[in-house]
């Protein structure tokens, strides 16, 4: 248990998937105007990544690797994740019409967010068992909402900043982006396993 | 011919991937921490953009309008693959050092948006062009932004060594540098522009044309 809080910990804070593994940066750039947009684009991510997550960590584990495909890897992840996107849709709409409209908008997008991709990579390449990569998606996940709920909140606000004329728009949300990659680096000190064993 | 030109001008300069367009965010920021890994992995992404446009313009008139999003996504993961594994042959230090982002090429929505916006409604020698000049523009921005990067963060240059004069700051190599520097760079590209458009030779051009 201490092992997969540890990695959950890990995955949010300390190896935060936008502020220093670089993963999602296009809808943390793109859909961070308003903070109630940033919340629906945090939970679609997340759920989108979990499912994701298990379903590329069984592909990989008895697909793959028993028939020796792995260099087939790229091709099949990214197909199941495009079609999981769809699927995922579907289900929503047909069972769920108000979460639906909460989060249908954001739900293609997601398709070509490399988050999703990202952490079904790394998955296998830290040689993650099956509750590991739960874990480990479920920290990414809330590190990825944590991170583009905070930064909307920051934009909101900064909406309203005077600011220097060429640096409106993008620069100073790329400055921003630094400043706070910046104090989520201090989390690096923390001593995880000391915390959980 | 021109029109050729024209489409290899506009990514290579004036719809720039990177500081105009603000698309491919995810590479550009992780593996400039040096100029090589920034132009290596320039170059890559500029293979598969130039084959995917090659494939999606040629096939432009068979993919079925519905399912064209998952044959370009095939097209590009291919050509992906085959990047990947030519580079763990025979660049391996390269590989390793960037990591899952050769596989993450393909969700690079610089090279899809392409193939949907412009290889999927232009001729072959158009789309190649659009391909060339968008992947050559990703590379010199990726291998500027990684050499400011290098010379601030590491006080090198293609590894070697050039800053007597000053103590490196680590922070340009570590992520938060990358967001700092890539913003501040964007900032300086729009001022730039801005003192070009006011500048009075570009005004005399305009009223006289």
């Amino acid at each position: 248990m201490g092992e997969l809080l540890s990695i959950f910990i890990a995955a949010m804070l300390i190896n935060n998937v936008v502020l220093i593994r670089f993963l999602g940066i296009c809808p943390y750039l793109g859909v961070s105007q308003a903070l109630s947009s940033a919340v629906g684009m945090g939970f679609a991510a997340t759920f989108v990544m979990i499912i994701s997550s298990m379903v590329t960590w069984v592909i990989q584990h008895f697909i793959l690797v028993p028939f020796e495909i792995e260099f087939l890897q790229t091709v099949a992840f990214i197909l199941v994740i495009a079609t999981l996107v769809q699927f995922v849709e579907m289900f929503i709409l047909k069972f769920s019409p108000s979460l639906y409209r909460a989060l249908g908008v954001y739900l293609p997008l997601i398709t070509t967010n490399c988050a999703i991709m990202g952490v079904a990579l790394l998955n296998i390449t830290d040689g993650y068992s099956f509750t590991q990569t739960i874990s480990h998606a479920l920290g990414a996940g809330a590190g990825f909402f944590l991170a583009i709920v905070l930064f909307a909140g920051i934009r909101e606000r900064l909406a309203r900043a005077e600011v220097p004329e060429p640096l409106e728009g993008m620069p100073i949300a790329l400055v921003t982006a630094a400043l706070m990659s910046m104090a989520f680096m201090g989390f690096a000190g923390f001593d995880i396993t000391a915390l959980f064993g | 011919m021109s029109r050729m030109y024209d489409d290899f001008k506009r990514g290579f300069y004036d719809e720039h991937p990177i500081f105009r367009l603000v698309l491919g965010m995810c590479p550009t920021l992780a593996v400039t921490t040096s100029a090589i890994n920034g132009i290596g992995m320039g170059l890559a992404t500029t293979f598969v953009l130039v084959m995917s446009n090659l494939i999606v313009s040629l096939l432009r008139n068979l993919i079925p309008d519905k399912i064209r999003i998952p044959c370009y996504i095939v097209v590009i993961a291919s050509f992906v693959t085959i990047v990947d594994l030519f580079m763990a042959a025979y660049f391996p230090p390269l590989h390793q050092a960037l990591g899952i982002f050769i596989p993450l090429i393909v969700v690079n929505c610089l090279i899809l948006g392409r193939a949907e916006s412009f290889a999927s409604q232009n001729p072959i020698p158009n789309a190649l062009s659009d391909g060339f000049g968008m992947g050559l523009g990703f590379t010199w921005g990726l291998g500027v932004l990684g050499a400011v990067r290098e010379i601030l963060g590491a006080g090198s240059l293609f590894g070697i060594e050039i800053a007597a004069a000053f103590n490196p700051a680590l922070l340009m190599i570590l992520p938060p540098g990358a967001f700092l520097s890539l913003g501040l760079m964007v900032g300086l590209i729009n001022w730039w522009d801005a003192r070009q458009k006011d500048s009075p030779d570009v005004k005399e051009a305009a009223s006289n044309g």
